[in-house]
């Protein structure tokens, strides 16, 4: 089971389990919905920006997931891991996430903080089925990003 | 090789040394493949077949006046008899097509082109030509391929969609629906990518004969698993496909009634299918010429006439049995696990070789993850039955699906899969 607990490490199981910061909340900039058209998996995500522009704060990140453990897990993730950041933070973080699960050479970017698991995805990059799940919930905030700050 | 042919060998166990890629190992384990409703595995025979017909016949069909030209066509020419008789109809009604979905586009864009007055000059195409108010009518059991085209026609056209809907069982409700004489289509599956369902199918012909309306077979998970008359069932369009049935990808099969085809105007368009071309326009080749665009896929042809050999040796209706017993064990032994739900019929009447389920608080996308690190292949998602898996209140499932070359090891397998992702999730 080796290369199976490679991707489902424990601290993705965790957050699987048990979402942070998962639900929709008020009030919120933008609201979109991703869904990945080959299994139905999907999010609804809302952004809340205090500022202009890039260096505008995410206040906060809501979202309401339905997919499998490293879909539900990833976006758990990306919202402890962006909340609280500047828009220019998020983004580079979405880049940083994007690189470590699709390089499969890469290696893990050091974590920001003790918050952050994003690293726990690293095992992704083999599993080439699994990026899109992994990506879901980035995918949604940067889509929202986008669209509050017209980028 | 004849259909008439004594059975060779059992399906199943003795199979597996045709299969190649069945000894491949998966993470260090057996390949335990049991994704044959996505696509199936070929065996030799039919990759030995193309090989020696790329090796010393290969030329472009239906040109040329050179030996391998002629050899080319006549190659391709015979294999699409090979085909038609596989499934009991005549030569001249087949046409080859780049898949299944591409067969029921073809289809669809008759009644899309007849509509708006695009008919190629060809006799009788009026009779696609559909009005406001006309009616298509699918299931919900079908797989995208054969509602998006419908879905679309209905944009072009200004007709309606309506459908059969489908029970908590996963069978189809023929009540649910009263065709008319508005019902112009009757689209279905004859067995359902996902359930195994098998609509009944000679019923369905009958209704949709009594209202006149052309009947199209969606004949992919069938014609690979279960003895085949299309004339017998007197449907007037067939799909199906080569890659699910032990041949090649690349090539799919639209079979149309041949009055039918003769009045159908043109979908692709190009050489091969013309019968004179002048600056301004074109006349057409008659079918199934008239369908058959551009240079064809003649390796696959070939390929695909060796599946219907390799098939018809083993035979459809051993197949058949093999494959009910194989599904019979999956359903008993899937029905003893806690927390799983079996959608789609619970027994083998009428229903074919693929189960599908669910686990209690276990993504399809995890349950399947940790099959593939036992070796098991098995399909995970909507299975391009989107709107079947909403109206059975599930996001994803996990697929199971049978071939010739499976045994009662394999399902052994999976069910221990199954319970292996019961524990690693649990």
């Amino acid at each position: 089971m080796s290369s199976l607990d490679d991707l489902y490490r424990e601290v993705i199981l965790d957050h699987a389990r048990s979402p942070r910061r998962v639900g929709l909340r008020e009030p919120f900039q933008s609201e979109v919905y991703q869904v990945n058209p080959t299994c139905g998996d999907e999010v609804t995500l809302r952004v809340r920006l205090d500022g202009e522009g890039t260096d505008a704060l995410l206040t906060d990140v809501s979202y309401q997931p339905q997919g499998c453990s490293i879909s539900m897990a990833s976006a758990s993730v990306m919202a402890e891991r962006v909340t609280g950041r500047s828009v220019a933070q998020a983004l580079a973080a979405y880049d940083s996430f994007h690189t470590l699960v699709t390089n499969r050479n890469a290696s893990p970017p050091a974590a920001v903080d003790d918050e952050d698991d994003s690293a726990a995805f690293a095992g992704v990059a083999k599993f080439p089925a699994r990026v899109k799940c992994a990506l879901l919930g980035w995918t949604a905030l940067r889509e929202a990003l986008v669209r509050s700050t017209a980028l | 090789m004849t259909m008439a042919a004594a059975v060779r060998v059992a399906p199943g166990t003795a199979l597996r040394d045709d299969f190649a890629i069945l000894e491949r190992l998966i993470d260090g384990h057996r390949l335990v493949y049991l994704d044959s409703g996505a696509t199936s595995q070929r065996p030799r025979q039919v990759l030995d077949a193309e090989r020696a017909f790329v090796e010393q016949h290969n030329a472009a069909v239906h040109r040329g006046a050179h030996t391998l030209a002629g050899e080319a066509t006549d190659a391709y020419e015979a294999a699409r008899a090979r085909i038609a008789a596989f499934v009991g109809v005549d030569a001249e009604e087949i046409v080859f097509t780049k898949n299944a979905t591409e067969g029921l586009n073809l289809i669809a864009s008759a009644f899309v082109n007849a509509t708006a007055g695009v008919t190629g000059g060809v006799d009788g195409a009026e009779r696609f030509a559909l009005q406001s108010g006309d009616e298509i009518v699918v299931t919900e059991l079908e797989h995208h391929a054969n509602l998006v085209p419908w879905q679309q026609v209905c944009a072009h056209t200004g007709a309606t969609l309506r459908w059969y809907s489908v029970t908590d069982d996963g069978r189809l409700d023929l009540d649910s629906l009263q065709l008319s004489e508005r019902t112009r289509v009757v689209a279905f599956t004859a067995q359902s990518n996902v359930l195994g369902t098998r609509p009944p199918a000679a019923e369905i012909v009958r209704r949709a004969r009594e209202v006149g309306a052309v009947t199209v077979l969606d004949a992919c998970q069938a014609v690979p698993h279960e003895p085949m008359d299309l004339h017998a069932l007197d449907v007037d369009v067939a799909v199906f496909s080569g890659h699910k049935m032990l041949g090649p990808t690349g090539i799919g099969v639209m079979y149309g009634r041949r009055e039918l085809l003769a009045a159908m105007p043109p979908f692709l368009t190009g050489g091969s299918m013309i019968e004179t071309v002048r600056m301004e326009t074109s006349t057409f080749a008659a079918p199934p010429q008239r369908f058959e665009a551009g240079v064809p896929m003649a390796s696959q042809a070939v390929g695909l006439g060796a599946a219907c050999d390799y098939l018809s040796t083993i035979g459809m209706s051993a197949i058949a049995e093999h494959e009910r017993v194989l599904t019979q064990a999956t359903l008993d032994a899937l029905a003893d696990v806690p927390g799983l739900r079996l959608l789609g019929p619970m027994s083998t009447e009428d229903r074919g070789g693929s189960v599908a389920f669910v686990l209690e608080g276990i993504h399809a996308h995890d349950v399947g993850q940790v099959l593939d690190a036992a070796g098991v292949a098995v399909r995970v998602g909507h299975h391009c039955a989107w709107p079947l898996h909403r109206r059975l209140g599930v996001a994803a499932s996990i697929r199971a699906s049978f071939g010739v070359h499976n045994d009662l090891d394999d399902v052994e397998a999976l069910v221990a899969g199954v319970a292996q992702a019961r524990r690693y999730f649990g």
